[in-house]
């Protein structure tokens, strides 16, 4: 049974890192970059949660609201400010001031809320699904993760299928300037997908602390490239391969800290990504280009 | 007149030859002040504790520049290299502490051993993953860089008088025999290493790098690397061997890191694996995009400048690394924004760098 357990806790995890991989692998399919402060936005939303619920005494999921409404408007700054100049700069020189955009947002959170660890409540308070006579209990907030990934990942297949902005989405990612002639707003469809990565880096903020119980600055660092690292596994640039990277990753790194050591776990997740890309050098869903001479 | 003959001498000389003499007597330049200052005692104690740093950073910013200016390819992992340079290094300083009474030799020695080892890593890590391309190499020099940090944290040494022993994840301490003393302490790491790394050390390594780094780009190998780097497909079809001279740029830049590693080791008594983590290869990469891709002078300014704005805002206490960031981004705008340079084009074309490019592609 306490495999059983590890590996829900497992699916868990990777439910929150598939949420922050599918913003990883949006932005990076659209505008070709590597945006290293989505971690840094996930911590920002989940202070935004923390004191609404705590200072406040806002409802929790309308302090969830708020925080979408927070992140996405983040988002859209942080894109309008840093990124937006350096469109047709050096793909390097838009890593460096990502870079710089998470230590700025790292220390104003530092400057703002203190260095202090604050602890997180679980703001969701579900009921736990005890099943097989009490021998496995699963928690309210783990259920909540796993279905709401779910659903995330399936909204936004659909959305990027089904409308307009959302074809608009796949022909910026295949060709910018081919896109632009066809008449697509290449500038408002970056805007709008830096929008959703970052409203969805506040839902996986509130599930990743309410799970972790921590919050302080630093918090969406390492999960942040861990869920980079997922996106790359599954495949960047693909929904579903983001989802499936970041469910593997999560319950490698969940069984290997509790089977091998907690230590190791996150030499192991790495280790296990060298593998597969090379093995299959584009991820697990990444489309092959050819390329021309 | 004396330009003329300054012309004259240096005219039968290639001009990345002409650089790298500028630079190394601007270096030297540089030394010989300092000395001078902190002979005189004009310089405070936490600034000239500072000097053996900057040399530090110089260096593993040159070889992290030979890696993404020369060889085209972004490493996020060269932390990593460090750290296996300072383990080794500063394990055999422990190790031999009993054997090799002078402490020149046992650290001459400990710098070749560690250079190589972190060498020998930059190898095997080299192999699977100069197969890969672009983002894909990036992110998995990363993984290997918080692989080295976890299998290190993990790692314990120990020596006795039967030799040495290791073990991972239990500390071994206990079963040491006679005379045993833990030399790596897992996540705490190595502690109480001597002090040997000096300002004229580190400047001495600093300027033989840089030579090293210099006549390797100016060398067959050098023209064959950057050909790469130019396009990978027609130097292919030229017969360039890719893997080969990829990784040979690899290793000597990964070797460099490790040169650093030795230092940093030896600068800082006690090293634990967790300081040399991403953000360390981070801070690294900045000093090389800020100074500019294969500019590896541009590489030790932006080293020594970024090293020391956070010692001077220290005053700003809290607001320091705020501006810092804030920093960051505006000089990234200033250098890289095509608008912005559109801007300074206009406004300095004398002065500007990129506007006196943007002008004879003009012409």
């Amino acid at each position: 049974m306490s495999f059983i357990s590890y590996l829900i806790a497992g699916i868990s995890l990777g439910s929150i890192y598939a949420i922050m991989a599918l913003g990883y692998t949006m932005v990076y399919g659209i505008a070709k970059m590597l945006n290293f402060a989505h971690g840094d936005v996930i911590m920002i939303g989940s202070y935004v949660v923390f004191y609404a619920v705590n200072s406040f005494g806002w409802n929790p999921y309308l302090s969830i609201l708020a925080s979408v409404a927070v992140c996405t408007l983040l988002g859209i700054t942080i894109e309008k400010v840093a990124y937006k100049p350096l469109r047709r700069a050096a793909s390097l020189a838009v890593l460096i001031t990502a870079i710089g955009v998470s230590y700025f947002l790292q220390n104003i959170a530092l400057l703002l809320f203190g260095s202090d660890s604050k602890s997180f409540p679980d703001v969701l308070g579900l009921p736990a699904l005890v099943l097989f006579h009490g021998s496995l209990k699963i928690p309210g907030t783990t259920i909540f993760t796993i279905i709401a990934c779910i659903i995330i990942m399936l909204g936004l297949m659909t959305f990027v299928r089904k409308t307009k902005a959302g074809q608009a989405m796949l022909a910026v990612s295949e060709d910018k300037d081919a896109a632009m002639l066809m008449g697509v707003n290449v500038n408002n469809t970056i805007s709008l997908t830096f929008a959703i990565g970052s409203g969805l880096a506040a839902i996986a903020g509130v599930l990743l602390c309410s799970q972790y119980h921590v919050l302080n600055p630093y918090t969406g660092a390492l999960p942040g490239i861990k869920a980079f690292t997922a996106a790359v596994f599954g495949g960047i640039g693909s929904i579903p391969g983001a989802f499936v990277g970041g469910l593997l990753l999560g319950i490698i790194e969940d069984l290997s800290s509790a089977y091998i050591s907690s230590q190791l776990a996150n030499a192991i997740v790495f280790a296990v990504l060298i593998i597969v890309l090379l093995v299959k050098p584009t991820g697990l869903f990444g489309k092959v280009t050819r390329e021309k001479v | 007149m004396k330009k003329m003959i300054n012309n004259s001498v240096l005219a039968g000389l290639a001009p990345s030859t002409k650089n790298l003499l500028q630079t190394v007597s601007g270096l030297v330049a540089v030394y010989i002040i300092i000395t001078i200052i902190s002979a005189t005692g004009g310089l405070s104690y936490s600034m000239s504790n500072l000097l053996a740093g900057l040399c530090i950073y110089s260096i593993v910013a040159v070889g992290l520049n030979l890696c993404v200016g020369f060889l085209g390819e972004l490493s996020l992992g060269h932390a990593g290299f460090m750290s296996v340079g300072a383990f080794v290094s500063a394990s055999i300083t422990h190790a031999l502490s009993a054997s090799i009474s002078s402490d020149g030799l046992r650290f001459l020695l400990a710098l070749i051993v560690g250079t190589l080892a972190a060498a020998l890593a930059g190898f095997l890590i080299g192999i699977p993953v100069l197969r890969l391309n672009g983002d894909y190499l990036a992110i998995v020099t990363l993984a290997f860089g918080e692989i080295i940090k976890g299998l290190l944290n993990v790692f314990y040494l120990g020596k006795d008088d039967a030799g040495l022993h290791f073990s991972f994840v239990t500390e071994n301490a206990s079963t040491l025999g006679d005379g045993g003393k833990m030399i790596i302490n897992g996540a705490k790491g190595i502690m109480g290493t001597p002090h040997v790394t000096t300002f004229t050390i580190g400047m001495a390594l600093l300027l033989i790098c840089l030579v090293v780094v210099t006549f390797l780009v100016n060398s067959r190998t050098g023209r064959a690397i950057q050909a790469i780097r130019d396009n990978r497909i027609a130097a292919e079809s030229v017969g360039i061997n890719i893997t080969h001279f990829k990784m040979v740029g690899f290793v000597i830049s990964a070797g460099i890191a490790g040169v650093a590693g030795v230092l940093y080791a030896h600068y800082l008594s006690t090293i634990t694996a967790s300081k040399f983590d991403f953000n360390m290869s981070i801070l690294i990469l900045v000093f090389v995009v800020l100074g500019g891709l294969g500019n590896f002078r541009g590489s030790i300014v932006a080293a020594v400048v970024l090293t020391l704005l956070p010692e001077m805002l220290r005053g700003l206490s809290n607001y320091r690394m705020l501006i810092y960031s804030i920093l960051l981004i505006v000089l990234m705008l200033f250098n890289w924004a095509p608008a912005v340079l559109e801007w300074r084009a206009r406004i300095m074309p004398k002065l500007s760098v990129f506007g006196s490019r943007k002008k004879k592609e003009d012409a």
